[in-house]
């Protein structure tokens, strides 16, 4: 028989001027199974909560219902009460007969009657409870950074500063991401590769950071604390141990007119090569699909002239694996391209401006590697046409973004400031060049940024003109912008020798891929879902993943950085103990009635349900059940109203208890 | 134990009849809506008993059955705006299963007109008042439901 105590609240006269709380605690000890029903001023005081605990000694409870404030304000101080005095804290319930009822009605009389309703309600509800106890799952204290920019790299070093050790995987052959092929960034102009080298130096030095680069992500299993992970370390042909970075193979290699990935096919690389000359590592790689030796049997001249014998041929893929216990997702972001060539149907490139076709028409990007030093002209800006000076270029802001008609609504942030910055370094590398800008709206919103602008038209005279492009021509070896200038109402012709479009960041092209993989969503415009828009930007849904940087959303550096290291936090938070410790209020499955018809599985929101073999003493398989993982359940009870055996159940608000509940307001 | 006879009464009070309204919320929106309109005493009426579960993705067509034939007169049902589930998907499931359960209801003669499906965010405590005060007084015009009454011994 059930020994249920009540403690009813007066909260001063917040509850008690209109409910007679002691009238409720009269009524409620009349119920079967409450042994003591008192009612006293302030339950969640100090001689509050020791009333409780005297009484649970005293009367032997087996279950506490304090009518009280919302349980959102005072269950944990409750449940910590109850817990002290030996009486499990699941078994303590509050029944809310303020907020919900002294607080908002004004008759005395059906006040009461209500609060004596709730209570009974959770006294019922309460005789159903079982004892639960926290779940503990253990925590591999290492972190896994998918992606190494300026993103990966920023939450790799802060999380290695935290103490831990870090996995850093880059599927290209050096970190530095997008960042490392800009030549200055905005606001301070800030020469890219200088801010960042250092930092990708001290990933490489770290001793807690350890670097996969040309490697992908290949599975990931298991869940918060324990994720089992392969990296497929792909074969760079090439021994990183005796590799002293002298790069005789690639000044030796014979195929040296591949277009570079890196230079954004304005230049050349080799097959073997190093993407950039202050690659981390340093190590060159063999890219097989262009490498004669691979294709025809042939050449082999870098294997000839490596003094440390470093090549080899024969390298294979090898698969790492590892154990983690957080994964920061930064995999950053592509440009959308304006060819008839895309990844999907609702991007349609731009036919206006002919596609990718004109050599003379370029993307951002392709512009930054002209203006990069390191770059294809070696910083000189010529056209890719003829290697000529341009005298005039057009910079067009918003193509691809804000254009529902190409398949893409939003504004992709940063191309505002970028193009502002590329109009201004044009100007500063030549002198009597003509930067037109032609733009829909200008947003500057960062510190400085909108000085910045400013500097753009004030001090190097770029001329900004409101409008859209509606069309680019050939017309010798110049090209025509055919545009609007909406603020003096005319059309407008502008004579190119180059154009640059400012091309909407969009999700990487392997977003969805990898978030398979990972267990995350790709929601907005494809990239990568946060917990919640505006409270949680650098978790996932999925426990134990978080995001950085632009894959999450188009963001500038600083963004980016601060998003990294807030992911970082999280990862730290998550190592500050040694086990995890859930709320017990999960789902779990009766395997004797469950006959596996994956229901709860396929609804699930977290994927915490999974299959499970049962097999008897001999190894024969006798049947399947659903099982749901204690580290990746949250407790939504979905799967419980979809289960037609009602084969599982929700601790804390299981089928038993709802049903008691909705009786106990029957029973009068 | 006998059976009543399965015909709706109109509302014929010996002593004044007040509907009785049973609230399936979620946890973390509509029950904070209905906290939010405690704290800001926006006044209501008091023919609500609210119980709480963690999602109304876990709301089962039984408790809505079983919530009639324990004497409500009325049912509400409510949880997070979509898209703004907690538990990221609970409330898909619990509006597709409505929509699913809507005319099976019907059919076996529930009148469906005492059943609301409603999205209280947890920062629409005025919503919840006013809901709760239509519900009421839709209720109060159909009168007491009398058709699932369980015989309690």
């Amino acid at each position: 028989m059930a020994r249920i105590g009540v403690f009813v609240c007066h909260c001063g006269e917040n509850i008690a001027r209109m409910v007679d709380c002691a009238k409720v605690a009269e009524e409620t000890d009349k119920l079967p199974g409450v042994v003591v029903s008192v009612d006293y001023k302030y339950v969640c005081s100090d001689p509050g909560q020791n009333m409780i605990k005297d009484a649970i000694r005293e009367h032997k409870l087996d279950g506490v219902v304090v009518a009280a404030c919302s349980p959102h304000m005072h269950e944990p101080t409750f449940r910590a009460a109850v817990a002290t005095a030996g009486l499990n804290p699941y078994l303590c319930e509050m029944a809310n007969v303020r907020e919900h009822c002294s607080w908002v009605h004004t008759d005395r009389e059906l006040a009461t009657e209500k609060a004596i309703d709730l209570v009974r309600v959770m006294v019922e509800k309460v005789k159903k409870n079982q004892e639960l106890f926290p779940i503990r799952v253990p925590i591999t204290k290492r972190a896994l950074v998918i992606g190494g920019g300026i993103a990966g790299i920023q939450a790799a070093l802060d999380i290695a500063a935290g103490g831990h050790e870090v996995i850093l995987v880059e599927r290209e052959p050096s970190i530095g991401g997008n960042m490392a092929r800009l030549s200055e960034t905005f606001p301070t102009l800030d020469c890219s590769q200088c801010i960042l080298t250092p930092r990708m130096v001290e990933v490489a030095r770290d001793p807690r950071i350890t670097l996969y680069t040309y490697a992908e992500v290949e599975e990931v299993d298991g869940f918060v604390g324990n994720f089992k992970v392969k990296i497929r370390q792909k074969a760079k042909s090439v021994i990183a141990e005796l590799c002293n970075g002298c790069g005789d193979c690639w000044r030796k290699c014979p195929q040296k007119k591949i277009p570079s990935e890196f230079d954004a096919g304005l230049g050349y690389r080799t097959a073997i090569y190093v993407p950039f000359p202050q690659a981390v590592p340093n190590t060159p790689v063999i890219d097989r699909a262009t490498c004669l030796k691979f294709l025809k049997d042939r050449c082999g001249v870098c294997a000839k002239v490596c003094t440390r014998n470093a090549i080899d041929y024969t390298m294979q893929d090898e698969i790492i694996e590892v154990e983690v216990g957080a994964i920061v997702v930064a995999t950053g972001y592509d440009l959308y391209g304006i060819g008839k060539d895309q990844p999907n149907e609702r991007w349609k490139g731009y036919g206006e401006y002919n596609y990718d076709a004109y050599p003379d028409v370029i993307s951002g990007i392709q512009f930054e590697r002209l203006l990069s030093a390191s770059g294809p002209t070696q910083g000189a800006v010529r056209r890719p046409s003829d290697g000529k000076e341009p005298k005039s270029v057009v910079f067009i802001s918003c193509v691809g973004s804000r254009d529902p008609e190409k398949g893409l609504e939003y504004c992709s942030k940063i191309c505002c400031m970028y193009i502002a910055k590329h109009a201004m370094l044009y100007k500063h590398k030549v002198h009597d060049g003509k930067p037109y800008i032609f733009y829909m709206d200008i947003r500057a919103g960062g510190k400085n940024y909108e000085e910045f602008v400013r500097r753009a038209v004030e001090e190097d005279g770029v001329l900004y003109i409101r409008g859209r492009v509606s069309k680019i021509y050939k017309d010798g070896d110049q090209l025509v912008v055919v545009g609007a200038d909406t603020l003096s109402n005319s059309q407008v012709q502008v004579r190119a020798d180059l154009v640059v479009l400012a091309t909407a960041m969009v999700p990487h092209r392997d977003a969805y891929a990898v978030a398979q993989k990972v267990g995350i969503a790709c929601g907005w415009e494809g990239f990568y879902s946060e917990a919640h828009p505006k409270l949680r930007p650098v978790e996932t849904t999925t426990a134990g993943v978080y995001l950085a940087g632009a894959c999450q959303a188009p963001k500038d550096i600083p963004e980016a950085v601060a998003q990294a290291s807030a992911a970082a936090s999280k990862v730290q938070l998550l190592f500050s103990s040694d086990e995890l410790e859930r709320e017990p209020i999960i789902a779990s499955v009766n395997e004797a009635t469950c006959v596996h018809c994956r229901n709860c599985i396929r609804v699930c929101p977290y994927t915490a349900i999974t299959d499970k073999e049962i097999r008897d003493k001999k190894g024969n398989l006798v049947k399947i059940v659903a099982e749901v993982n204690k580290g990746l359940c949250m407790g939504c009870g979905t799967c419980v109203a979809v289960c037609p055996s009602k084969s599982i159940q929700l601790a804390g608000f299981n089928d038993e208890q709802v049903f008691a509940e909705i009786t106990a307001l029957g029973s009068k | 134990m006998t059976q009543e006879t399965k015909t709706v009464e109109q509302a014929a009070p010996e002593k004044h009849w007040e509907p009785k309204i049973i609230a399936f919320v979620c946890n973390w929106c509509t029950y904070a809506g209905a906290d939010l309109a405690g704290t800001s005493r926006i006044v209501h009426e008091p023919n609500i008993r609210i119980i709480k579960l963690p999602c109304s993705g876990r709301i089962d067509v039984s408790f809505i059955i079983k919530a009639f034939e324990q004497g409500a007169d009325g049912v509400i049902v409510s949880g997070c705006h979509p898209g703004d589930c907690h538990y990221t998907a609970g409330n898909y499931h619990a509006r597709r299963r409505f929509a699913g359960f809507r005319d099976l209801l019907e059919f076996c003669g529930f009148d469906m007109r005492r059943v609301t499906f409603s999205w209280v965010s947890a920062a629409e405590g005025k919503k919840w008042a006013d809901l709760v005060n239509e519900v009421v007084e839709k209720i109060k015009e159909l009168g007491s439901f009398t058709e699932y009454q369980k015989f309690l011994t």
